[in-house]
């Protein structure tokens, strides 16, 4: 069984070792490679095709040729020439990342209230925050909308940003992770006399540094790439966010999706800067080596 | 001056009792433990102390200061915890001087006092590691550190040995003995392992259901149970119990020749007589009890034998070189000063020989 298993699992280094003998793949291998490449090759395709538009000229959008017959960067010059791409881009930064710490403070703040102390109403408090998962975004924007506008938040960062400031899923998603945590390093810290917010702060959020990882992941690529929100409270251009500029140019008579997809293409740029910086904390995964080894 | 005095200490989880009324005076500078199975209440015990749950009724005194209301940190105690505790994304340095964070010392005296330790933990040249690049005894000896750099009134210890393997475990025992005393700090010290209880305890405390079984030194509790289950849970293998009863001075078993006894029991009062393994030998005088071999145990100086006997399966020691064959009959004696009688029905000593 163990020799079986090991063939199998038989490491790249070894396969592509010199002299490894060439064995041809067993069925079950070729059907789960085909698998595979047909799930990453529609994984690829929409962000293919996004690049591929964005160097095409706007009489072969709709030829869908993958590659264009006259490749050019004119598109770029275009949407980086024109002011309105920056303005946008800087919002849409500027709502993500101050969205993503907010939600890196205040959810793992509420999960761990949640996790780590005992107190009456803590389950229906928890119920209560689940709950509101329930409800759609779509179900939400006119109470919202008449929040912004009764508090004058409209066409505003603050209007832009606050439903989002904390979410239920984040302090879902922290509440698990803090039960990760054993309380035998809340106690230690305890009897070290910190009080409970130097504990939450020193001791337990660094211990789940992956999930605040994965949160920040997740909260800036919805607010990076949020639609619906930003298009309702926002009225003037200057204060569009990214995906809504890039509709925008879509406005006039006819929809230019080469600029469009110009603009996603680089709007994809801090997205994979985040992703790339973030995910090494969660690959690298839980590491408990302060308790028993 | 004692340094810890519990009175009447009762903890209540919902409506389950788990502490039934625990009194106990530790002296200043003594290394107490508490043993017991587990869900006797003796890690309940020290989280009570430690200030980790609250009193259900009964008192804590630390220093002669009543510390029922007091937060954990103002009890001037440290505790090591079993998973040791360590923050895995501290160095060891900054672990151990966690300990000294709200502390009032001026930052030289606390370098000095993190270096002082270091030195006694022989841990001077891993301070600028992480945990992830210690042992686990190393680690457990951060943890202690981190305990030690306090010097508080009181030391606890919750099963800190019980994740080691077993080399290390006699090791690190004896590491912690030496630096207790060394030290001289008080030190309460749980573990279910009677062996680290008999050989770390100045007093031990065998703990039972929430109740104190018996309180005494190493010595006592092994020589003088105070009933049947100190008598079986102190001491490996486990003290033999044969069913007999008392005639006069005298106890018969269900078989065999009479065993004189020198306490006074009432007549015809049943009684479990306990006799040690390590008492109980082939070929002695006045043997009392036979039968047949049916397994052997060798431990290298000695051989521990199971004899099938009318009064049930019974553990011996026998030579280590020579031990009676399996399947061999044998007969067995225990010097009369080594036997234990308890009562029946309570399990209560009824006065040891000894």
């Amino acid at each position: 069984m163990v020799s079986s298993v090991a063939e199998i699992r038989a490491s790249s280094k070894t396969l592509l070792a010199p002299g490894t003998p060439w064995r041809p793949a067993n069925t079950g291998q070729v059907i789960r490679w085909l698998i595979l490449f047909a799930g990453g090759v529609l994984m690829v395709m929409p962000i293919a095709y996004m690049i591929s538009t964005s160097l095409k000229w706007p009489h072969e959008i709709y030829n869908l040729a993958l590659v264009p017959n006259e490749p050019h960067l004119e598109n770029y010059t275009y949407v980086l020439e024109d002011g309105r791409f920056y303005g946008w881009f800087i919002n849409s930064l500027i709502i993500a990342t101050i969205t993503t710490i907010s939600n890196i403070l205040f959810d793992s703040l509420v999960g761990y209230t949640l996790c780590k102390f005992r107190f009456p109403g803590r389950y229906i408090v928890f119920i209560a925050i689940l709950s509101t998962l329930m409800i759609p975004t779509e179900m939400l924007v006119i109470p919202w909308y008449l929040m912004s506008q009764a508090f004058g938040w409209l066409d505003s960062y603050w209007g832009i940003m606050f439903p989002g400031l904390m979410t239920a899923f984040g302090t879902f998603l922290m509440k698990q992770f803090f039960e990760t945590v054993p309380d035998d390093f809340i106690e230690a810290a305890r009897i070290d006399g910190l009080n409970e917010l130097a504990i939450w702060w020193t001791v337990a959020m660094p211990l789940v540094r992956p999930a605040l990882a994965a949160l920040a992941i997740f909260v800036f690529l919805g607010n990076w790439t949020a639609f619906i929100w930003p298009l309702i409270v926002t009225n003037s251009v200057d204060m569009y966010t990214l995906p809504v500029g890039l509709s925008s140019f879509g406005d006039e008579a006819d929809v230019q999706w080469e600029l469009i997809m110009t603009g996603a293409a680089i709007s994809t740029i801090p997205t994979l800067v985040v992703f790339l910086v973030f995910q090494r904390f969660i690959i690298r995964g839980v590491v408990m080596a302060g308790l028993k080894g | 001056m004692a340094s810890l005095v519990l009175r009447n200490l009762v903890k209540t989880f919902d409506k389950t009792t788990v502490l039934h009324g625990i009194s106990l005076e530790v002296e200043d500078g003594e290394f107490v433990v508490f043993v017991g199975p587990s869900g006797c209440g003796k890690s309940t015990t020290l989280r009570l102390i430690a200030g980790l749950e609250e009193t259900t009724a009964g008192e804590i005194e630390i220093e002669g200061r009543v510390v029922n209301h007091l937060e954990p940190k103002e009890r001037n105690i440290a505790m090591v915890f079993q998973n040791y505790a360590i923050y895995p994304h501290m160095t060891v340095r900054r672990n151990i001087g966690f300990g000294l964070r709200t502390s009032k010392l001026t930052k030289a005296e606390k370098t000095t006092r993190l270096e002082d330790v270091a030195a006694i933990l022989e841990m001077t040249e891993l301070l600028d590691r992480k945990p992830s690049q210690l042992s686990g005894g190393q680690r457990q000896r951060v943890a202690i550190g981190r305990a030690m750099v306090r010097d508080p009134a009181v030391f606890l210890f919750d099963e800190p040995l019980s994740n080691l393997d077993a080399q290390l475990r006699t090791q690190m025992r004896l590491e912690i003995k030496k630096l207790h005393q060394r030290v001289g700090n008080t030190i309460i010290f749980v573990t279910h392992d009677q062996v680290e209880a008999m050989t770390m305890a100045d007093r031990i405390v065998i703990m039972k259901d929430g109740h104190i079984q018996q309180v005494g030194k190493p010595s006592d509790v092994y020589h003088r149970p105070a009933n049947t289950f100190v008598a079986g849970f102190i001491g490996a293998p486990s003290m033999n119990m044969l069913q007999c009863t008392v005639d006069g001075g005298v106890a018969r078993l269900a078989s065999g020749p009479d065993i004189q006894l020198d306490i006074e029991v009432a007549q015809g009062q049943p009684v479990i007589l306990g006799v040690r393994p390590d008492d109980l030998h082939p070929s002695g005088e006045n043997p009392f009890l036979e039968g047949m071999v049916t397994v052997r145990e060798p431990l290298g100086p000695d051989t521990l034998i199971y004899v099938d006997t009318p009064s049930g399966e019974v553990t011996a020691k026998a030579d280590g070189q020579h031990p009676p064959e399996i399947g061999e009959s044998v007969q067995l004696s225990a010097r009369r000063d080594r036997l234990h009688v308890f009562d029946v029905e309570t399990g209560r000593s009824l006065a040891s020989n000894a």
